[in-house]
Protein backbone atom coordinates (compact mmCIF):
# COMPACT_ATOMS: atom_id res chain seq x y z
CA UNK A 1 0.00 0.00 0.00
CA UNK A 2 1.23 3.48 -0.80
CA UNK A 3 1.61 6.52 1.40
CA UNK A 4 -1.60 7.91 -0.05
CA UNK A 5 -3.60 5.73 2.27
CA UNK A 6 -4.56 8.56 4.60
CA UNK A 7 -6.39 10.36 1.79
CA UNK A 8 -10.08 9.47 1.79
CA UNK A 9 -10.94 8.62 -1.78
CA UNK A 10 -14.49 8.92 -3.06
CA UNK A 11 -16.42 5.69 -3.55
CA UNK A 12 -15.76 4.09 -6.92
CA UNK A 13 -12.38 5.65 -7.51
CA UNK A 14 -9.42 3.68 -8.72
CA UNK A 15 -8.28 2.53 -5.27
CA UNK A 16 -11.44 0.52 -4.78
CA UNK A 17 -10.70 -3.13 -5.27
CA UNK A 18 -14.00 -4.40 -6.66
CA UNK A 19 -16.60 -3.02 -8.98
CA UNK A 20 -20.29 -3.57 -9.49
CA UNK A 21 -21.60 -4.99 -12.72
CA UNK A 22 -25.20 -5.40 -13.74
CA UNK A 23 -25.62 -8.65 -15.63
CA UNK A 24 -29.09 -8.23 -17.04
CA UNK A 25 -32.06 -7.65 -16.84
CA UNK A 26 -31.89 -7.57 -20.65
CA UNK A 27 -28.56 -9.02 -21.51
CA UNK A 28 -28.16 -11.14 -24.66
CA UNK A 29 -26.36 -13.84 -22.68
CA UNK A 30 -29.06 -14.37 -20.09
CA UNK A 31 -31.88 -15.79 -22.28
CA UNK A 32 -34.69 -14.10 -20.44
CA UNK A 33 -35.25 -11.36 -17.94
CA UNK A 34 -32.70 -12.09 -15.23
CA UNK A 35 -30.85 -9.43 -13.33
CA UNK A 36 -27.75 -10.24 -11.36
CA UNK A 37 -25.85 -7.53 -9.58
CA UNK A 38 -22.31 -8.84 -9.50
CA UNK A 39 -19.50 -7.58 -7.36
CA UNK A 40 -16.40 -8.39 -9.38
CA UNK A 41 -12.72 -8.23 -8.72
CA UNK A 42 -11.23 -8.04 -12.19
CA UNK A 43 -13.05 -10.93 -13.87
CA UNK A 44 -13.63 -12.89 -10.71
CA UNK A 45 -17.02 -12.79 -9.01
CA UNK A 46 -16.84 -11.86 -5.35
CA UNK A 47 -20.54 -11.86 -4.62
CA UNK A 48 -23.80 -11.55 -6.47
CA UNK A 49 -27.40 -10.78 -5.86
CA UNK A 50 -30.24 -11.94 -8.08
CA UNK A 51 -33.31 -9.84 -8.68
CA UNK A 52 -36.38 -11.65 -9.94
CA UNK A 53 -39.96 -10.72 -10.67
CA UNK A 54 -39.64 -8.71 -13.89
CA UNK A 55 -42.35 -10.70 -15.63
CA UNK A 56 -44.50 -11.57 -12.64
CA UNK A 57 -48.09 -11.94 -13.83
CA UNK A 58 -49.89 -12.98 -10.63
CA UNK A 59 -51.06 -16.36 -11.96
CA UNK A 60 -51.93 -17.62 -8.51
CA UNK A 61 -54.24 -14.68 -7.91
CA UNK A 62 -55.79 -14.92 -11.38
CA UNK A 63 -56.39 -18.65 -10.86
CA UNK A 64 -58.63 -17.87 -7.89
CA UNK A 65 -61.11 -16.30 -10.29
CA UNK A 66 -60.99 -18.74 -13.20
CA UNK A 67 -62.93 -21.93 -13.76
CA UNK A 68 -60.68 -24.98 -13.78
CA UNK A 69 -60.47 -25.33 -17.55
CA UNK A 70 -59.42 -21.70 -17.94
CA UNK A 71 -56.38 -22.26 -15.74
CA UNK A 72 -54.70 -24.52 -18.33
CA UNK A 73 -53.60 -21.55 -20.48
CA UNK A 74 -52.01 -19.99 -17.37
CA UNK A 75 -49.89 -23.09 -16.85
CA UNK A 76 -48.70 -22.83 -20.48
CA UNK A 77 -46.85 -19.70 -19.57
CA UNK A 78 -44.87 -21.12 -16.68
CA UNK A 79 -42.14 -23.18 -18.31
CA UNK A 80 -42.93 -22.24 -21.90
CA UNK A 81 -40.22 -24.52 -23.30
CA UNK A 82 -42.27 -27.53 -22.23
CA UNK A 83 -45.85 -26.29 -21.90
CA UNK A 84 -47.49 -29.71 -22.45
CA UNK A 85 -45.99 -31.05 -19.20
CA UNK A 86 -47.47 -28.13 -17.28
CA UNK A 87 -50.85 -28.55 -18.98
CA UNK A 88 -51.03 -32.24 -18.23
CA UNK A 89 -49.77 -31.77 -14.70
CA UNK A 90 -52.70 -29.45 -14.15
CA UNK A 91 -55.20 -31.81 -15.78
CA UNK A 92 -53.93 -34.68 -13.65
CA UNK A 93 -54.22 -32.57 -10.51
CA UNK A 94 -57.87 -31.82 -11.26
CA UNK A 95 -58.50 -35.44 -12.20
CA UNK A 96 -57.02 -36.56 -8.91
CA UNK A 97 -59.26 -34.13 -7.05
CA UNK A 98 -62.34 -35.31 -8.92
CA UNK A 99 -61.36 -38.97 -8.78
CA UNK A 100 -61.32 -39.42 -12.54
CA UNK A 101 -59.61 -42.57 -13.85
CA UNK A 102 -58.19 -42.07 -17.31
CA UNK A 103 -58.00 -44.96 -19.79
CA UNK A 104 -54.58 -46.46 -20.50
CA UNK A 105 -54.54 -45.07 -24.00
CA UNK A 106 -54.95 -41.53 -22.69
CA UNK A 107 -52.08 -42.13 -20.26
CA UNK A 108 -49.81 -43.38 -23.03
CA UNK A 109 -50.71 -40.53 -25.37
CA UNK A 110 -49.92 -38.14 -22.54
CA UNK A 111 -46.62 -39.86 -21.91
CA UNK A 112 -45.69 -39.43 -25.58
CA UNK A 113 -46.45 -35.72 -25.49
CA UNK A 114 -44.79 -35.15 -22.14
CA UNK A 115 -41.60 -36.92 -23.19
CA UNK A 116 -41.60 -35.00 -26.45
CA UNK A 117 -41.85 -31.82 -24.40
CA UNK A 118 -39.01 -32.98 -22.18
CA UNK A 119 -36.85 -33.50 -25.26
CA UNK A 120 -37.67 -30.05 -26.68
CA UNK A 121 -36.87 -28.46 -23.32
CA UNK A 122 -33.57 -30.30 -22.89
CA UNK A 123 -32.46 -29.67 -26.45
CA UNK A 124 -32.94 -25.93 -26.01
CA UNK A 125 -31.10 -25.98 -22.72
CA UNK A 126 -28.19 -28.06 -23.92
CA UNK A 127 -28.05 -26.23 -27.24
CA UNK A 128 -27.81 -22.94 -25.40
CA UNK A 129 -25.07 -24.21 -23.09
CA UNK A 130 -23.18 -24.91 -26.31
CA UNK A 131 -23.94 -21.44 -27.70
CA UNK A 132 -22.75 -19.77 -24.51
CA UNK A 133 -19.49 -21.66 -24.67
CA UNK A 134 -18.99 -20.66 -28.29
CA UNK A 135 -20.36 -23.64 -30.24
CA UNK A 136 -23.32 -22.49 -32.27
CA UNK A 137 -23.65 -25.37 -34.72
CA UNK A 138 -24.95 -27.97 -32.27
CA UNK A 139 -27.78 -25.67 -31.34
CA UNK A 140 -28.79 -25.28 -34.98
CA UNK A 141 -28.75 -29.03 -35.62
CA UNK A 142 -31.10 -29.64 -32.72
CA UNK A 143 -33.33 -26.63 -33.26
CA UNK A 144 -34.52 -28.14 -36.55
CA UNK A 145 -36.13 -30.94 -34.55
CA UNK A 146 -37.83 -28.66 -32.10
CA UNK A 147 -39.63 -27.38 -35.15
CA UNK A 148 -40.71 -30.93 -35.94
CA UNK A 149 -41.87 -31.45 -32.36
CA UNK A 150 -43.87 -28.23 -32.55
CA UNK A 151 -45.48 -29.49 -35.73
CA UNK A 152 -46.58 -32.55 -33.78
CA UNK A 153 -48.19 -30.34 -31.13
CA UNK A 154 -49.78 -28.33 -33.89
CA UNK A 155 -51.23 -31.48 -35.40
CA UNK A 156 -52.70 -32.50 -32.05
CA UNK A 157 -53.95 -29.26 -30.53
CA UNK A 158 -53.49 -26.53 -33.12
CA UNK A 159 -50.86 -24.45 -31.37
CA UNK A 160 -47.13 -24.57 -30.94
CA UNK A 161 -45.55 -22.78 -28.01
CA UNK A 162 -48.30 -22.16 -25.49
CA UNK A 163 -50.11 -25.34 -26.29
CA UNK A 164 -53.15 -25.56 -23.98
CA UNK A 165 -53.05 -29.22 -24.97
CA UNK A 166 -55.56 -31.75 -23.69
CA UNK A 167 -58.52 -31.34 -21.39
CA UNK A 168 -59.47 -32.59 -17.95
CA UNK A 169 -60.18 -36.25 -18.70
CA UNK A 170 -58.05 -36.65 -21.82
CA UNK A 171 -57.53 -34.93 -25.13
CA UNK A 172 -59.89 -32.61 -26.97
CA UNK A 173 -59.68 -34.77 -30.09
CA UNK A 174 -58.05 -37.98 -31.16
CA UNK A 175 -54.53 -38.03 -32.60
CA UNK A 176 -54.65 -37.95 -36.37
CA UNK A 177 -52.69 -40.46 -38.48
CA UNK A 178 -50.53 -37.51 -39.54
CA UNK A 179 -49.61 -36.91 -35.90
CA UNK A 180 -48.46 -40.50 -35.51
CA UNK A 181 -46.52 -40.27 -38.76
CA UNK A 182 -44.74 -37.17 -37.49
CA UNK A 183 -43.94 -38.83 -34.18
CA UNK A 184 -42.49 -41.78 -36.08
CA UNK A 185 -40.47 -39.38 -38.21
CA UNK A 186 -39.22 -37.67 -35.06
CA UNK A 187 -38.21 -41.01 -33.56
CA UNK A 188 -36.34 -41.88 -36.74
CA UNK A 189 -34.58 -38.59 -37.43
CA UNK A 190 -33.94 -37.08 -34.02
CA UNK A 191 -31.52 -39.76 -32.77
CA UNK A 192 -29.28 -39.06 -35.77
CA UNK A 193 -29.12 -35.35 -34.92
CA UNK A 194 -28.67 -36.02 -31.21
CA UNK A 195 -25.83 -38.44 -31.95
CA UNK A 196 -24.19 -35.81 -34.11
CA UNK A 197 -24.68 -33.21 -31.36
CA UNK A 198 -23.06 -35.51 -28.84
CA UNK A 199 -20.09 -36.16 -31.11
CA UNK A 200 -19.65 -32.41 -31.41
CA UNK A 201 -19.88 -31.65 -27.71
CA UNK A 202 -19.43 -34.49 -25.24
CA UNK A 203 -15.71 -35.15 -25.69
CA UNK A 204 -14.88 -31.76 -27.13
CA UNK A 205 -11.80 -30.56 -25.25
CA UNK A 206 -12.76 -26.87 -25.39
CA UNK A 207 -16.29 -27.56 -24.24
CA UNK A 208 -15.10 -29.81 -21.42
CA UNK A 209 -12.62 -27.21 -20.21
CA UNK A 210 -15.32 -24.57 -20.24
CA UNK A 211 -17.89 -26.60 -18.31
CA UNK A 212 -16.09 -29.08 -16.05
CA UNK A 213 -15.81 -27.84 -12.50
CA UNK A 214 -17.95 -24.80 -13.28
CA UNK A 215 -20.81 -24.18 -10.88
CA UNK A 216 -20.53 -27.48 -8.99
CA UNK A 217 -22.79 -28.41 -6.10
CA UNK A 218 -22.68 -31.35 -3.72
CA UNK A 219 -25.66 -33.66 -3.32
CA UNK A 220 -26.18 -32.48 0.23
CA UNK A 221 -26.19 -28.79 -0.67
CA UNK A 222 -28.40 -29.46 -3.69
CA UNK A 223 -31.00 -31.15 -1.49
CA UNK A 224 -30.79 -28.36 1.05
CA UNK A 225 -31.29 -25.82 -1.72
CA UNK A 226 -34.37 -27.64 -2.98
CA UNK A 227 -32.88 -28.77 -6.29
CA UNK A 228 -34.99 -31.18 -8.33
CA UNK A 229 -34.92 -32.59 -11.82
CA UNK A 230 -31.75 -32.92 -13.92
CA UNK A 231 -29.87 -30.43 -11.73
CA UNK A 232 -30.34 -32.61 -8.66
CA UNK A 233 -29.59 -35.79 -10.58
CA UNK A 234 -26.36 -34.26 -11.88
CA UNK A 235 -25.31 -33.94 -8.25
CA UNK A 236 -25.86 -37.67 -7.81
CA UNK A 237 -29.33 -38.01 -6.29
CA UNK A 238 -31.56 -40.38 -8.25
CA UNK A 239 -34.81 -38.57 -7.50
CA UNK A 240 -37.34 -38.53 -10.32
CA UNK A 241 -41.07 -38.04 -9.69
CA UNK A 242 -41.83 -40.40 -12.59
CA UNK A 243 -40.31 -43.22 -10.55
CA UNK A 244 -40.85 -42.05 -6.98
CA UNK A 245 -44.57 -41.42 -7.45
CA UNK A 246 -45.57 -42.71 -10.86
CA UNK A 247 -48.37 -40.86 -12.60
CA UNK A 248 -49.96 -41.32 -16.02
CA UNK A 249 -48.89 -45.01 -16.07
CA UNK A 250 -45.14 -44.28 -16.02
CA UNK A 251 -44.81 -47.51 -14.04
CA UNK A 252 -45.50 -49.42 -17.28
CA UNK A 253 -42.30 -48.18 -18.89
CA UNK A 254 -38.69 -49.30 -18.65
CA UNK A 255 -36.25 -46.45 -18.40
CA UNK A 256 -33.10 -45.42 -16.60
CA UNK A 257 -32.53 -42.37 -14.43
CA UNK A 258 -29.17 -40.94 -15.46
CA UNK A 259 -27.20 -39.40 -12.60
CA UNK A 260 -23.99 -37.40 -12.44
CA UNK A 261 -21.44 -37.06 -9.68
CA UNK A 262 -20.15 -33.51 -9.31
CA UNK A 263 -23.23 -31.45 -10.12
CA UNK A 264 -21.22 -29.10 -12.36
CA UNK A 265 -22.27 -27.70 -15.72
CA UNK A 266 -20.73 -30.61 -17.60
CA UNK A 267 -22.64 -33.18 -15.54
CA UNK A 268 -25.87 -31.30 -15.94
CA UNK A 269 -25.26 -31.28 -19.69
CA UNK A 270 -24.56 -35.01 -19.80
CA UNK A 271 -27.57 -35.85 -17.63
CA UNK A 272 -29.86 -33.90 -19.95
CA UNK A 273 -28.39 -35.57 -23.01
CA UNK A 274 -28.84 -39.01 -21.46
CA UNK A 275 -32.41 -38.13 -20.50
CA UNK A 276 -33.22 -37.30 -24.10
CA UNK A 277 -32.21 -40.84 -25.07
CA UNK A 278 -34.38 -42.24 -22.29
CA UNK A 279 -37.30 -40.07 -23.41
CA UNK A 280 -36.91 -41.35 -26.96
CA UNK A 281 -37.02 -44.89 -25.65
CA UNK A 282 -40.15 -44.13 -23.60
CA UNK A 283 -41.90 -42.66 -26.65
CA UNK A 284 -40.94 -45.77 -28.65
CA UNK A 285 -42.36 -48.04 -25.93
CA UNK A 286 -45.54 -45.98 -25.73
CA UNK A 287 -46.01 -46.14 -29.50
CA UNK A 288 -45.69 -49.92 -29.35
CA UNK A 289 -48.11 -50.21 -26.44
CA UNK A 290 -50.68 -48.11 -28.31
CA UNK A 291 -50.90 -50.75 -31.04
CA UNK A 292 -52.63 -53.15 -28.63
CA UNK A 293 -55.25 -50.64 -27.51
CA UNK A 294 -58.51 -49.55 -29.15
CA UNK A 295 -57.66 -46.57 -31.32
CA UNK A 296 -60.80 -44.53 -30.67
CA UNK A 297 -60.34 -43.86 -26.95
CA UNK A 298 -58.91 -40.45 -26.22
CA UNK A 299 -60.74 -39.27 -23.12
CA UNK A 300 -62.21 -40.62 -19.91
CA UNK A 301 -65.94 -41.14 -19.66
CA UNK A 302 -66.78 -38.16 -17.46
CA UNK A 303 -69.66 -36.31 -19.11
CA UNK A 304 -69.93 -33.79 -16.27
CA UNK A 305 -66.42 -32.44 -16.87
CA UNK A 306 -65.46 -33.36 -20.41
CA UNK A 307 -67.01 -31.20 -23.12
CA UNK A 308 -69.23 -33.36 -25.39
CA UNK A 309 -68.87 -33.57 -29.16
CA UNK A 310 -70.53 -30.72 -31.02
CA UNK A 311 -72.70 -33.08 -33.08
CA UNK A 312 -74.00 -34.69 -29.90
CA UNK A 313 -74.79 -31.27 -28.41
CA UNK A 314 -77.15 -30.55 -31.32
CA UNK A 315 -78.91 -33.89 -31.20
CA UNK A 316 -78.86 -35.26 -27.64
CA UNK A 317 -80.41 -33.69 -24.58
CA UNK A 318 -77.82 -34.91 -22.04
CA UNK A 319 -74.97 -33.64 -24.14
CA UNK A 320 -76.66 -30.25 -24.42
CA UNK A 321 -77.16 -30.07 -20.66
CA UNK A 322 -73.54 -30.97 -19.91
CA UNK A 323 -72.27 -28.62 -22.58
CA UNK A 324 -74.26 -25.81 -21.01
CA UNK A 325 -73.20 -26.67 -17.47
CA UNK A 326 -69.53 -26.87 -18.35
CA UNK A 327 -69.50 -23.68 -20.39
CA UNK A 328 -71.42 -21.77 -17.74
CA UNK A 329 -69.14 -23.21 -15.07
CA UNK A 330 -71.87 -24.96 -13.14
CA UNK A 331 -70.24 -28.35 -12.75
CA UNK A 332 -69.61 -28.97 -9.08
CA UNK A 333 -65.98 -29.35 -8.12
CA UNK A 334 -65.49 -31.38 -4.95
CA UNK A 335 -63.87 -29.75 -1.94
CA UNK A 336 -60.43 -31.08 -1.17
CA UNK A 337 -56.80 -30.29 -0.68
CA UNK A 338 -53.98 -31.95 -2.54
CA UNK A 339 -50.42 -31.57 -3.69
CA UNK A 340 -49.74 -33.21 -7.01
CA UNK A 341 -46.22 -33.23 -8.44
CA UNK A 342 -45.09 -34.10 -11.95
CA UNK A 343 -41.57 -34.35 -13.27
CA UNK A 344 -41.26 -31.15 -15.28
CA UNK A 345 -38.38 -30.75 -17.70
CA UNK A 346 -36.35 -28.76 -15.18
CA UNK A 347 -37.56 -30.27 -11.93
CA UNK A 348 -40.50 -31.16 -9.80
CA UNK A 349 -43.47 -29.09 -10.84
CA UNK A 350 -46.04 -29.22 -8.08
CA UNK A 351 -49.64 -28.05 -7.92
CA UNK A 352 -50.92 -27.33 -4.44
CA UNK A 353 -54.66 -27.00 -4.87
CA UNK A 354 -57.28 -26.19 -2.27
CA UNK A 355 -60.85 -26.43 -3.43
CA UNK A 356 -63.68 -25.27 -1.20
CA UNK A 357 -66.34 -26.62 -3.53
CA UNK A 358 -66.46 -23.43 -5.59
CA UNK A 359 -65.99 -23.40 -9.34
CA UNK A 360 -62.55 -21.86 -9.12
CA UNK A 361 -59.74 -22.95 -6.78
CA UNK A 362 -59.79 -21.43 -3.31
CA UNK A 363 -56.02 -21.37 -3.50
CA UNK A 364 -53.66 -22.66 -6.14
CA UNK A 365 -49.94 -22.61 -5.62
CA UNK A 366 -47.41 -23.65 -8.25
CA UNK A 367 -44.22 -25.20 -6.97
CA UNK A 368 -41.95 -23.86 -9.67
CA UNK A 369 -38.69 -25.78 -9.67
CA UNK A 370 -36.45 -23.05 -11.05
CA UNK A 371 -37.71 -20.43 -8.61
CA UNK A 372 -36.46 -22.65 -5.84
CA UNK A 373 -33.11 -23.70 -7.22
CA UNK A 374 -32.21 -20.30 -8.66
CA UNK A 375 -31.40 -19.11 -5.14
CA UNK A 376 -28.32 -21.33 -5.22
CA UNK A 377 -26.95 -19.35 -8.17
CA UNK A 378 -25.08 -16.88 -5.95
CA UNK A 379 -23.31 -19.76 -4.25
CA UNK A 380 -22.60 -21.59 -7.51
CA UNK A 381 -20.82 -18.66 -9.16
CA UNK A 382 -18.98 -17.29 -6.15
CA UNK A 383 -15.30 -17.12 -7.02
CA UNK A 384 -15.93 -18.08 -10.65
CA UNK A 385 -15.09 -16.05 -13.73
CA UNK A 386 -17.68 -13.80 -15.34
CA UNK A 387 -17.87 -16.03 -18.42
CA UNK A 388 -18.50 -19.05 -16.19
CA UNK A 389 -21.47 -17.28 -14.63
CA UNK A 390 -23.09 -17.08 -18.06
CA UNK A 391 -22.62 -20.79 -18.78
CA UNK A 392 -23.73 -21.70 -15.28
CA UNK A 393 -26.96 -19.77 -15.74
CA UNK A 394 -27.85 -21.44 -19.01
CA UNK A 395 -26.97 -24.90 -17.71
CA UNK A 396 -29.36 -24.49 -14.79
CA UNK A 397 -32.21 -24.27 -17.31
CA UNK A 398 -33.86 -21.20 -15.84
CA UNK A 399 -37.07 -20.19 -17.53
CA UNK A 400 -38.13 -16.64 -16.73
CA UNK A 401 -41.84 -17.40 -17.08
CA UNK A 402 -41.66 -20.09 -14.48
CA UNK A 403 -39.36 -18.17 -12.19
CA UNK A 404 -41.73 -15.24 -11.90
CA UNK A 405 -45.08 -17.02 -12.33
CA UNK B 1 -39.21 -51.04 6.75
CA UNK B 2 -41.57 -48.74 5.10
CA UNK B 3 -42.66 -45.54 6.69
CA UNK B 4 -46.42 -45.42 7.07
CA UNK B 5 -48.60 -42.44 7.91
CA UNK B 6 -49.77 -44.24 11.04
CA UNK B 7 -46.23 -44.60 12.24
CA UNK B 8 -45.47 -40.90 11.64
CA UNK B 9 -48.64 -39.98 13.51
CA UNK B 10 -47.63 -42.18 16.40
CA UNK B 11 -44.13 -40.71 16.59
CA UNK B 12 -45.48 -37.17 16.47
CA UNK B 13 -48.01 -37.93 19.19
CA UNK B 14 -45.26 -39.39 21.38
CA UNK B 15 -43.06 -36.37 20.93
CA UNK B 16 -45.51 -33.47 20.88
CA UNK B 17 -48.63 -34.95 22.43
CA UNK B 18 -51.64 -32.67 22.35
CA UNK B 19 -49.91 -29.96 20.32
CA UNK B 20 -50.45 -31.85 17.07
CA UNK B 21 -53.91 -31.15 15.72
CA UNK B 22 -55.99 -31.42 12.55
CA UNK B 23 -54.43 -34.73 11.64
CA UNK B 24 -55.92 -35.95 8.40
CA UNK B 25 -55.04 -37.94 5.34
CA UNK B 26 -56.34 -36.66 2.07
CA UNK B 27 -55.27 -38.29 -1.19
CA UNK B 28 -52.83 -40.43 0.77
CA UNK B 29 -50.83 -37.55 2.19
CA UNK B 30 -50.58 -37.04 5.92
CA UNK B 31 -51.44 -33.52 6.99
CA UNK B 32 -51.30 -31.98 10.44
CA UNK B 33 -51.06 -28.65 12.20
CA UNK B 34 -49.07 -27.44 15.20
CA UNK B 35 -48.89 -24.18 17.19
CA UNK B 36 -46.79 -21.64 15.36
CA UNK B 37 -44.10 -21.36 18.04
CA UNK B 38 -43.44 -25.09 17.64
CA UNK B 39 -42.90 -25.00 13.87
CA UNK B 40 -39.10 -25.25 14.05
CA UNK B 41 -39.17 -27.89 16.75
CA UNK B 42 -41.50 -30.06 14.71
CA UNK B 43 -39.46 -29.67 11.53
CA UNK B 44 -36.18 -30.25 13.36
CA UNK B 45 -37.63 -33.43 14.86
CA UNK B 46 -38.83 -34.63 11.46
CA UNK B 47 -35.43 -33.77 9.99
CA UNK B 48 -33.19 -35.31 12.65
CA UNK B 49 -35.08 -38.45 13.53
CA UNK B 50 -33.31 -41.47 12.07
CA UNK B 51 -36.51 -43.12 10.93
CA UNK B 52 -38.46 -40.11 9.75
CA UNK B 53 -35.75 -38.20 7.86
CA UNK B 54 -37.91 -35.53 6.26
CA UNK B 55 -34.95 -33.63 4.88
CA UNK B 56 -36.33 -32.00 1.78
CA UNK B 57 -38.51 -28.94 1.89
CA UNK B 58 -40.58 -29.36 -1.25
CA UNK B 59 -42.77 -26.34 -0.92
CA UNK B 60 -43.60 -23.50 1.41
CA UNK B 61 -46.55 -21.21 0.96
CA UNK B 62 -49.48 -19.66 2.79
CA UNK B 63 -53.26 -19.62 2.57
CA UNK B 64 -55.57 -16.87 3.76
CA UNK B 65 -58.81 -17.81 5.52
CA UNK B 66 -60.47 -14.47 6.36
CA UNK B 67 -63.26 -16.10 8.37
CA UNK B 68 -61.10 -17.97 10.87
CA UNK B 69 -60.65 -15.37 13.58
CA UNK B 70 -57.25 -15.53 15.24
CA UNK B 71 -55.80 -17.94 12.70
CA UNK B 72 -56.40 -16.20 9.41
CA UNK B 73 -53.13 -17.18 7.80
CA UNK B 74 -51.93 -20.74 7.40
CA UNK B 75 -48.28 -21.30 6.54
CA UNK B 76 -48.03 -24.62 4.72
CA UNK B 77 -44.87 -26.71 4.52
CA UNK B 78 -44.57 -29.76 2.28
CA UNK B 79 -41.80 -32.08 3.41
CA UNK B 80 -40.39 -35.10 1.64
CA UNK B 81 -38.42 -38.15 2.68
CA UNK B 82 -36.17 -39.29 -0.18
CA UNK B 83 -35.45 -42.72 1.21
CA UNK B 84 -39.01 -43.86 1.87
CA UNK B 85 -40.62 -41.63 -0.76
CA UNK B 86 -43.13 -40.21 1.69
CA UNK B 87 -44.59 -36.74 1.64
CA UNK B 88 -46.32 -34.87 4.40
CA UNK B 89 -47.99 -31.53 4.84
CA UNK B 90 -47.47 -29.44 7.93
CA UNK B 91 -49.35 -26.27 8.78
CA UNK B 92 -49.04 -23.55 11.31
CA UNK B 93 -51.72 -20.92 11.78
CA UNK B 94 -51.12 -17.33 12.69
CA UNK B 95 -53.39 -14.38 13.31
CA UNK B 96 -53.32 -11.58 10.78
CA UNK B 97 -52.52 -8.96 13.44
CA UNK B 98 -49.38 -10.72 14.62
CA UNK B 99 -47.95 -12.60 11.68
CA UNK B 100 -44.66 -13.58 13.26
CA UNK B 101 -43.55 -17.13 12.46
CA UNK B 102 -40.05 -18.52 12.93
CA UNK B 103 -38.02 -18.85 9.76
CA UNK B 104 -36.98 -22.24 8.42
CA UNK B 105 -33.91 -20.87 6.66
CA UNK B 106 -31.51 -22.32 9.27
CA UNK B 107 -32.80 -25.77 8.43
CA UNK B 108 -33.37 -25.41 4.68
CA UNK B 109 -31.57 -22.95 2.40
CA UNK B 110 -34.46 -23.37 -0.02
CA UNK B 111 -36.80 -21.69 2.47
CA UNK B 112 -35.10 -18.36 1.84
CA UNK B 113 -36.87 -17.30 -1.33
CA UNK B 114 -40.02 -19.26 -0.60
CA UNK B 115 -40.40 -17.33 2.65
CA UNK B 116 -39.71 -14.07 0.86
CA UNK B 117 -42.43 -14.98 -1.62
CA UNK B 118 -44.84 -15.83 1.21
CA UNK B 119 -44.02 -12.54 2.91
CA UNK B 120 -44.47 -10.70 -0.37
CA UNK B 121 -47.94 -12.06 -1.04
CA UNK B 122 -49.38 -12.73 2.43
CA UNK B 123 -47.34 -10.58 4.80
CA UNK B 124 -46.13 -13.44 6.97
CA UNK B 125 -43.30 -12.02 9.03
CA UNK B 126 -40.63 -14.71 9.25
CA UNK B 127 -38.65 -13.98 12.38
CA UNK B 128 -34.91 -14.46 11.90
CA UNK B 129 -34.97 -14.46 8.10
CA UNK B 130 -31.68 -13.08 6.77
CA UNK B 131 -33.18 -10.95 4.01
CA UNK B 132 -36.94 -10.62 4.37
CA UNK B 133 -37.97 -8.27 1.58
CA UNK B 134 -40.30 -8.44 -1.38
CA UNK B 135 -39.22 -10.72 -4.19
CA UNK B 136 -41.73 -10.75 -7.08
CA UNK B 137 -43.61 -7.51 -6.46
CA UNK B 138 -42.14 -4.02 -6.47
CA UNK B 139 -40.52 -2.83 -3.26
CA UNK B 140 -42.86 0.16 -3.04
CA UNK B 141 -45.95 -2.00 -2.67
CA UNK B 142 -47.71 -1.38 0.63
CA UNK B 143 -50.14 -4.31 0.76
CA UNK B 144 -50.10 -8.09 0.46
CA UNK B 145 -51.96 -8.93 -2.73
CA UNK B 146 -52.81 -12.61 -2.26
CA UNK B 147 -54.98 -11.88 0.76
CA UNK B 148 -58.60 -12.44 0.01
CA UNK B 149 -59.67 -8.84 0.66
CA UNK B 150 -58.03 -7.75 -2.57
CA UNK B 151 -60.43 -8.51 -5.37
CA UNK B 152 -58.96 -9.45 -8.71
CA UNK B 153 -61.63 -8.13 -11.03
CA UNK B 154 -62.90 -4.68 -11.80
CA UNK B 155 -65.34 -3.75 -9.02
CA UNK B 156 -68.04 -2.67 -11.45
CA UNK B 157 -68.37 -6.13 -12.96
CA UNK B 158 -71.07 -8.37 -11.60
CA UNK B 159 -70.38 -11.41 -13.77
CA UNK B 160 -67.32 -12.20 -11.66
CA UNK B 161 -69.06 -12.07 -8.29
CA UNK B 162 -68.44 -14.88 -5.84
CA UNK B 163 -71.85 -16.37 -6.49
CA UNK B 164 -70.81 -16.91 -10.09
CA UNK B 165 -68.09 -19.20 -8.74
CA UNK B 166 -70.40 -21.26 -6.56
CA UNK B 167 -69.72 -19.42 -3.34
CA UNK B 168 -72.46 -17.77 -1.35
CA UNK B 169 -71.91 -14.15 -0.42
CA UNK B 170 -68.56 -12.54 -0.64
CA UNK B 171 -65.14 -13.48 0.59
CA UNK B 172 -63.47 -10.56 2.28
CA UNK B 173 -65.10 -7.48 0.82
Amino acid sequence: MSEQQHITLPEGSIERQTQTLNLGPTHPATHGVFQNILEIDGERIVSSESTVGYIHRAFEKIAERRPYYQITPLTDRLNYCSSPINNMGWHMTVEKLLGIQTPKRVDYLRVIIMELARITDHLICNGVVGVDSGAFSGFLYLMKYRELAYEIYEEICGSRLTTNIGRVGGFERNFTPAAFEKIERFLKEYPVALKEFETLMNRNRIFMERTQGVGPISAERAINYGFTGPNLRAAGVDYDVRVAQPYSSYEDFEFNIPVGTTGDCYDRFLVRNAEMWESLSIIRQAMDKLKDLPSDVYHADVPAYYLPEKSAVYTKMEALIYHFKIIMGESDILPGELYNPVEGANGELGFYLISDGGRSPYRLHFRRPCFIYYQAYAELIKGAMLSDAVICMSSLNLIAGELDA
Amino acid sequence: MSLTNDYIKQRLAEKFGESISQVEESFGMLSFAAPKDLNLKVMQFLYDDEELQFRFLTDLTAVHYPNRTGEELAVVYHLYNFRERVRLRFKVYTSIEDTRVFTATRLFESANWMERETYDFFGVNFVGHPNLKRILNVDEMTYFPMRKEFPLEDQTRTDKDDEMFGRGGHIGI
